[in-house]
């Protein structure tokens, strides 16, 4: 008769021993959930991204070519409709902007956008949040960037005081919006956005080209392109027909600055996704493989029971499958869930720092189905090859307990052990010796868990480099004037003219199209005066990389991209004032962590542009207790398009390494540090397992409990100490993998060498070891000592 | 007794086995020439390591001979393999271990039924454990049951599914007197009301009481066997 669950005995059985050792079937199920989620979470993220973006772009209508040009009449627009592949066409207004704000010592940028009289924009339109669109009728209407009102306290209904086109001008907010094209959006001269620095302001059409000079005219072509279509084709007709009207070449969505950071950004995230959760989910297999082995090689009795029963081999296997599947797809399943869980909050994170309006969250199923095989896998691997060894035995010899190890091999050590060690101590230097193969694999698995904490640890610790390097040593300076043309250079005796400005250092930067065969790059170069002192471009020992007259020295970012080395030439498609196009010898690398920058001498760099004794901003250093009065100073100067304190632009740049991608590493050291610990504690509660009759006996013949626990943690001692240095190297390893997987166009992540990181590692190694040995020990001091030594299982 | 009549379950020739190599070789059986008719009751002397364990292993079908033959009526055992191993287990032998070897996550009444479940013709596994006397602990788990009863729930586990043999290791070794009868007692029930064949390991002397035959072993060979014309009932054992 069966019980009323109608389950057969064997799966009695199981669920009892699952039961039974839930503490470890749950740390094992953990460790493969952490592996799992990795994989989930991260592949969830990527596509969460890339469809949301794609959503947000199509429902906004962006365009996918973007023209600057100096102007050109509305009626041109028929002419560009006409030509092939174009399905929309806009014309716009952008100009330059500063905005005023009451109680800030230097003004902030602005780009003003205009928008159509009537009705949605065709292209590029926005993403109203509050308020309502401008109406013609009245001119000062404007809509505000939402993130830098919210980040100002401003809101509809707020005055707002902003110079435009050479003259301050008040105007009203009635709206506040957001825009696909504005996903990502950075002041002039600065590589990481800040709401509170960069503002966008829309304005009717109509009011907008009356501020700049602008009726009946465009300064910004937008085009929609049909699927399929030629974009080089679309690009190289465009510019044709723009060049009569100050065309300063048009672009593809590519390269448009937003889009091109937030693609950096998801692929940056895509290769993370590729690199870092199947190094986790590796980890966790090995561990699982270990587990399994040794759990089943514990239950080798009852194995050899079975077969004296009469059950075949097959219907054991099958018995022992179901345990494994019911902890790995357990864990897996657990894995999913908080996969799913963490990868949407960590894409909500994303989502407020880019200011996607919705989220849609997508998990590949796939990724589920890659993540429950493996485990089940790894899990069944392990188990079946002990199974295997059980099956060679014959079922009398497999009842029995194993014959105790053959020690005789290191009787050659006896004398030497007997002289340094006590009793205790050369049953666990024996025990290791004898067993090479299983304290080799608990060795690997700590280490390989370790290795983990340490590449994350370095990743983190090499973000603080990229940091260091950028803002303290390639840029000496306090701040940074960018105007909104290029001047001459006597504006400079102006900025030096001014008390407490100790140093200025001018720049030149002009917009330039990089190209070596296919590889190409929408990126500008540094022209950097010959003394340089306060931006500067360094080589890999730090030292101030000399311009010469001729040729460019790339970032390495940028010598990446284009595929170049010091010595090969490269063309340059300048993309400002007569727009010459050069060919070019790269005569060095740069050692640069974030950007793509070029440097050129300024001198050599205004010759090819025919533009003698121009700059378009300056570096300063300056006193800080009369920073006051030094931007007060330079609020008024004329022609200023931005000012950037470095103390602010390095707080954004900590904000974006911190909260996007930040979040996803504080996530994996976080996991690294879970999977380090339930590796080392697995291995003590199997150690502890194995070994509980022989404990019992050692106390029966009256080692106290200390001495007792010592045999036990002294092995599990000297096995996470065997691993410190291994893991420190597997480790050192994987940063390049890891640091790799990293980095994107935007900022690198160098593989360097970061002692603290295999301090630390080593550090939480130990930590988890002595409390894993804690935990034991409570153990080996409730070992009921009759029924260890009685009961037979 | 009945010899003429009765059939001989298991024949051995010349039956070795030795274990281990070079100067670690053990030689646990050292040519075993032996026939046990079907239906007795048969007692297997000796002192611990004269290969009395080993020869039981062969016959219960869980260790392969090194040399000779051994066969269970017209089956040759020596020449099977795994797959025909484990049959001739699952189908015709029973197994009662010294430590009982019970699965502790199972209850009584589980232990029994994980051999009903894979036998064909089983008693069920209450009529099983009403046999050895424990209809009343059958929900119990092994942890909750004295030594005695563990091991009478693994002689209804070996009886349940009515083998032609019982092979039983030492049954009451690891017991004390009074327990050690009453499992006594219920292997002679067996015996005479199933009918099966009973092989018994012991090194206990008493118990060749109430074998039919008793055989003497010692150093891998057969001393000599001893047939019984006045067997003792189980429960007049004197311990």
């Amino acid at each position: 008769m069966r019980m009323l669950t109608g389950l057969s005995p064997l799966d009695r059985k199981l669920l009892r021993d699952l039961w039974r050792m839930k503490g470890q079937a749950l740390a094992i199920a953990l460790v493969i959930a952490l592996g799992v989620l990795m994989l989930v979470m991260m592949n969830g993220l990527v596509r969460s991204l890339e469809d949301t973006r794609t959503a947000y772009y199509e429902r906004h209508r962006l365009a996918q070519v973007f023209a600057p040009l100096q102007r050109a009449p509305q009626s041109l627009l028929a002419r560009v409709a006409v030509l092939e592949g174009v399905t929309a066409v806009a014309g716009r207004v952008t100009g330059s902007a500063l905005i005023n704000i009451h109680g800030q010592p230097l003004p902030l940028s602005a780009q003003a956008v205009s928008l159509p009289d009537r009705g949605e924009a065709r292209l590029n339109d926005i993403y109203l949040t509050s308020g309502r669109r401008p109406d013609p009728s009245h001119e000062d209407e404007i809509i505000l960037l939402q993130d830098f009102a919210k980040a100002h306290g401003l809101k509809s209904g707020d005055p707002l005081s902003a110079t435009m086109h050479g003259a301050r001008r008040t105007f009203r907010i009635v709206g506040l919006a957001q825009a696909p094209e504005f996903l990502y959006s950075a002041a002039p001269g600065e590589f990481v956005p800040d709401d509170a620095r960069f503002a966008v302001i829309w304005m009717s059409q109509s009011a907008l080209a009356a501020v700049y000079d602008m009726n009946g005219a465009f300064n910004q072509l937008l085009l929609g392109t049909s699927a399929g279509s030629s974009l080089p084709a679309i690009l190289d007709r465009v510019d044709t027909l723009l060049e009569p009207y100050g065309g300063l070449g048009a672009y593809g969505l590519a390269d448009h600055v937003s889009n091109r950071f937030i693609e950096e950004e998801i692929s940056g995230l895509r290769v993370s996704s590729r690199t870092v959760p199947p190094v986790f989910l590796a980890v966790a297999a090995f561990l699982l493989n270990i587990v399994i082995s040794r759990m089943i090689q514990s239950e080798r009795e009852q194995i050899g029971l079975l077969k004296a029963f009469g059950y075949r081999d097959i219907e054991i296997t099958l018995h022992y499958l179901k345990f494994i599947f019911v902890i790995a797809v357990g864990g897996a399943l657990i894995g999913c869930l908080l996969g799913v869980i963490s990868g949407r909050s960590l894409a909500q994170v994303y989502q407020s720092y880019y200011k996607f309006p919705f989220l849609l969250f997508q998990v590949d199923p796939m990724t589920f189905l890659i993540g429950v095989l493996v485990s089940i896998l790894a899990a069944a691997a392990g188990g079946m090859v002990v199974l295997q060894s059980v099956f060679r035995l014959t079922p009398a010899v497999a009842m029995q307990p194993p014959a105790p190890a053959d020690y005789s091999r290191s009787a050659a050590l006896a004398s030497f052990l007997k002289r340094f060690l006590d009793q205790p101590g050369r049953m666990v230097a024996r025990r290791l010796l004898r067993q090479p193969g299983r304290a080799a694999g608990g060795v690997i698995g700590i280490a390989a868990g370790m290795s983990l904490a340490v590449a994350m640890l370095n990743v983190m610790s090499a973000f603080d480099r990229t940091l260091e390097l950028s803002f303290s040593l390639i840029d000496r300076s306090d701040l940074s004037v960018s105007f909104v043309e290029s001047l001459s250079d006597k504006v400079l005796y102006e900025l030096q003219s001014i008390d407490g400005v100790i140093e200025v250092e001018p720049v030149r930067t002009v917009a330039v199209l990089f190209s070596n065969g296919q590889h190409s790059y929408r990126g500008a170069i540094t022209g950097l005066p010959p003394a340089v002192r306060l931006n500067r471009a360094l080589d890999v020992r730090q030292q101030t990389i000399p311009m010469r007259s001729e040729g460019v020295v790339l970032g390495t970012a940028l010598a990446d991209i284009l595929q170049v080395k010091p010595g090969d030439m490269l063309s340059l498609d300048v993309r400002e004032g007569r727009q010459p196009q050069l060919q070019v010898p790269v005569t060095g690398v740069a050692d640069t962590l974030i950007g793509s920058p070029a440097y050129m001498a300024l001198g050599s760099l205004n010759r090819v542009l025919r533009e003698p004794n121009r700059v378009s901003g300056a570096y300063l250093r300056i006193d800080s207790a009369k920073q006051d009065t030094i931007y007060r100073q330079i609020k008024a100067l004329p022609a200023i398009a931005g000012v950037s304190l470095k103390q602010e632009a390095r707080e954004a740049f900590q904000t974006l390494i911190d909260t996007s991608a930040g979040a996803v590493r504080y996530l994996m050291a976080a996991i690294a540090g879970v999977i380090t610990f339930g590796i080392v504690y697995n291995s003590a509660r199997i150690a502890f397992a194995e070994r509980a009759r022989d404990l019992a006996s050692l106390r029966v013949i009256g080692f106290t409990r200390g001495e007792t626990a010592f045999v036990l943690l002294a092995e599990l001692g000297i096995i996470t100490l065997l691993a410190l240095p291994l893991g420190g190297l597997f480790g050192y390893f994987l940063v390049f993998a890891i640091s790799e997987g990293f980095s994107t166009d935007l900022y690198r992540v160098s593989a360097v060498f970061v002692p603290q990181s295999y301090g630390i590692a080593a550090l939480a190694v130990i930590i988890a070891a002595l409390l894993s040995g804690w935990l034991v020990k409570r153990d080996i001091d409730r070992i009921d000592l009759v029924s260890a030594l009685k009961v037979r299982e | 007794m009945e010899t003429d009549k009765t059939e001989i379950a298991f024949t051995t020739a010349g039956l070795t086995k030795v274990y281990g190599e070079g100067s670690a070789t053990v030689h646990a059986l050292r040519g075993v020439d032996l026939q046990i008719p079907q239906g007795e009751l048969v007692v297997l002397l000796g002192a611990s390591g004269s290969g009395k364990s080993t020869l039981l292993n062969i016959l219960g079908g869980l260790d392969q001979p090194s040399s000779g033959q051994v066969s269970f009526f017209e089956q040759n055992l020596s020449r099977m393999n795994d797959a025909d191993l484990t049959l001739y287990r699952r189908d015709h032998i029973g197994f009662v271990f010294q430590f009982y070897n019970l699965m502790p996550s199972l209850t009584a009444r589980e232990n029994v039924e994980l051999v009903t479940e894979i036998a064909e013709n089983s008693l069920s596994p209450e009529e099983a454990l009403a046999l050895v006397g424990l209809s009343e602990r059958m929900d119990h788990f092994p942890a909750q049951l004295s030594g005695g009863e563990q091991q009478r729930v693994a002689i209804a586990r070996a009886v349940a599914k009515q083998p032609r043999v019982l092979f039983c290791d030492e049954p009451t070794g690891a017991l004390d007197s009074t327990s050690g009868r009453q499992v006594m007692e219920v292997l002679q029930q067996v015996n005479r009301e199933l009918a099966t064949t009973v092989v018994i390991i012991t090194h206990a002397a008493t118990i060749a009481g109430m074998a039919d035959r008793v055989i003497h072993f010692a150093d891998g060979q057969i001393r000599k066997i001893d047939l019984n014309d006045q067997k003792t009932l189980a429960q007049n054992l004197v311990w």
